[in-house]
């Protein structure tokens, strides 16, 4: 049962290309849970481990020597701001799974600094995914994730981590940082799965 | 499908409440306090956010996560605040702050979000860090301290000038109190005799927040430039980033 708020009009003019509940922004505001990583990309190393304990490994030179795609999507974050046709350049999930050997239904993206999310693994696939290193034609900087974060733009823009470290791949599914603190566990935005239930 | 089998659902889904204003409070120029009472509350963890929901005469409807600016022990009745600070050209906070009056019904549901948050169970003093409205919850915290916290606690709170301060009256009752110190930092315009007048910056945080050594849990929480710029100094000088939780929101995010 709704209620009516007594002497409100509201904004409106989301437009069509807005999931529900959510605003346009032109901004790019900044959800972290701590302090921001800063990691050199000498240092910086991907892996993908999977079900079997089997490690994938790419360095920085590695991934800048595989195909890049520029990639342009709309991304919705849980705490209601859009932003439409944002640009990025990064190498797609299925490039580097290539050759990955699993059968593993679901995916914990582990990122520097500790945060985690997970994701069924059918969500990276099919050009749903990719690893982003540049955002609006600039390296990514550090507070977006930079070097490198996971780019998942159908979900609740948590979903793509920052500051990406690795896939471990699994038959079952955990729950990442913010699925375990109250949010959902999926995350579509079409659907409005912001919270554990939704 | 499979997947949607095993994908079950972990949790109810939370449902919309409607609280009614009991109280409303000016605490800035741009900032109120509203005192909801909400008959079905389920509690929550100081720290913790909720969503409010507008509906307009037509069924239009915007929503927005608020911190709670209250703490939870059972005391307060069915009793709980939040805090809104006005975005310029925001949708939601400025029918908060100038539009809804005592009486009205709100719709909120929660309380969400497991991270931000204090809790008396913790160990180790508690350093809070507040920009602006990024105090809201940081209030919440002091107030389950003030009641359960047996370790000391301390609040930096950075504001552009004396007007700008939310809970002058609840921070003098806290400066009084043994076990929580209280500092605040002006950045454009000080009080008569304040002489510094500037951003928190690494000696500030030196001289007035706890010492890596000393084992405390940190929540900094305000617009994003702020908390990235305290979250950087509290590492630089030592912090562990693990025990240093941040909240950010940005400039047309609003405050949550």
């Amino acid at each position: 049962m709704g209620i009516v708020s007594p002497g409100f009009t509201g904004r409106r003019g989301g437009g069509k290309d807005l999931p529900p509940g959510q605003y346009l922004t032109h901004e790019f505001p900044v959800l972290s849970a701590g302090p921001t990583p800063h990691i050199l990309t000498d240092h910086w190393e991907f892996t993908v481990t999977t079900e079997t304990g089997e490690k994938y490994k790419w360095d920085w030179a590695a991934l800048m020597a595989l195909p890049a795609e520029e990639i342009t999507k709309d991304i919705h974050c849980v705490t209601r701001w859009s932003k439409l046709q944002t640009t990025w350049k990064g190498v797609s999930l299925d490039t580097l799974l290539a050759d990955v050997e699993t059968g593993a239904d679901f995916a914990m993206a582990h990122s520097y600094g500790g945060y985690t999310t997970n994701l069924p693994l059918d969500d990276l696939l099919d050009g749903q995914s990719w690893i982003a290193y540049e955002y609006d034609g600039e390296p990514l900087d550090p507070e977006h994730g930079g070097p490198a974060r996971l780019l998942v733009p159908h979900l609740y823009f948590w979903k793509s981590a920052k500051w990406v470290r690795g896939l471990v791949l699994s038959d079952t599914e955990d729950l990442g940082f913010w699925e375990t603190a109250g949010y959902h566990e999926y995350g579509d935005p079409w659907k409005e799965q912001r919270y554990a239930g939704d | 499908m499979e997947r949607t089998a095993i994908r079950r659902r972990l949790t109810a889904r939370m449902s919309w409440q409607i609280a009614t204003v009991t109280d409303v409070r000016r605490e800035t120029g741009t900032a109120r306090t509203i005192v909801l009472d909400v008959p079905d509350w389920q509690g929550h963890l100081a720290g913790q956010h909720l969503d409010v929901r507008l509906t307009a005469e037509d069924g239009y409807r915007a929503s927005r996560s608020y911190s709670v600016a209250s703490a939870w022990d059972g005391s307060h009745g069915s009793t709980i605040e939040l805090t809104v600070e006005q975005v310029p050209g925001g949708e939601v906070s400025p029918y908060l702050v100038d539009v809804l009056k005592v009486g009205d019904p709100l719709e909120i549901r929660g309380p969400v979000g497991g991270w931000f948050v204090w809790t008396p169970e913790q160990e180790g003093p508690v350093q809070l860090i507040g920009g602006g409205s990024g105090v809201v919850p940081l209030r919440a915290m002091l107030q389950a301290h003030a009641v359960a916290g047996t370790t000391p606690a301390r609040l930096l709170y950075s504001v552009r000038r004396p007007e700008s301060v939310i809970y002058v009256s609840d921070l003098k009752d806290l400066a009084a109190s043994d076990n929580v110190d209280v500092r605040l930092v002006y950045t454009r315009e000080a009080p008569a005799g304040e002489p510094r007048v500037g951003r928190i910056d690494a000696e500030l945080i030196e001289q007035y927040a706890f010492k890596p050594e000393d084992g405390a849990t940190t929540y900094v929480c305000g617009p994003t430039p702020f908390v990235e710029t305290v979250a950087n100094l509290l590492v630089a000088a030592g912090h562990d980033p693990a025990r240093v939780r941040t909240e950010r929101f940005g400039p047309t995010g609003g405050p949550r």
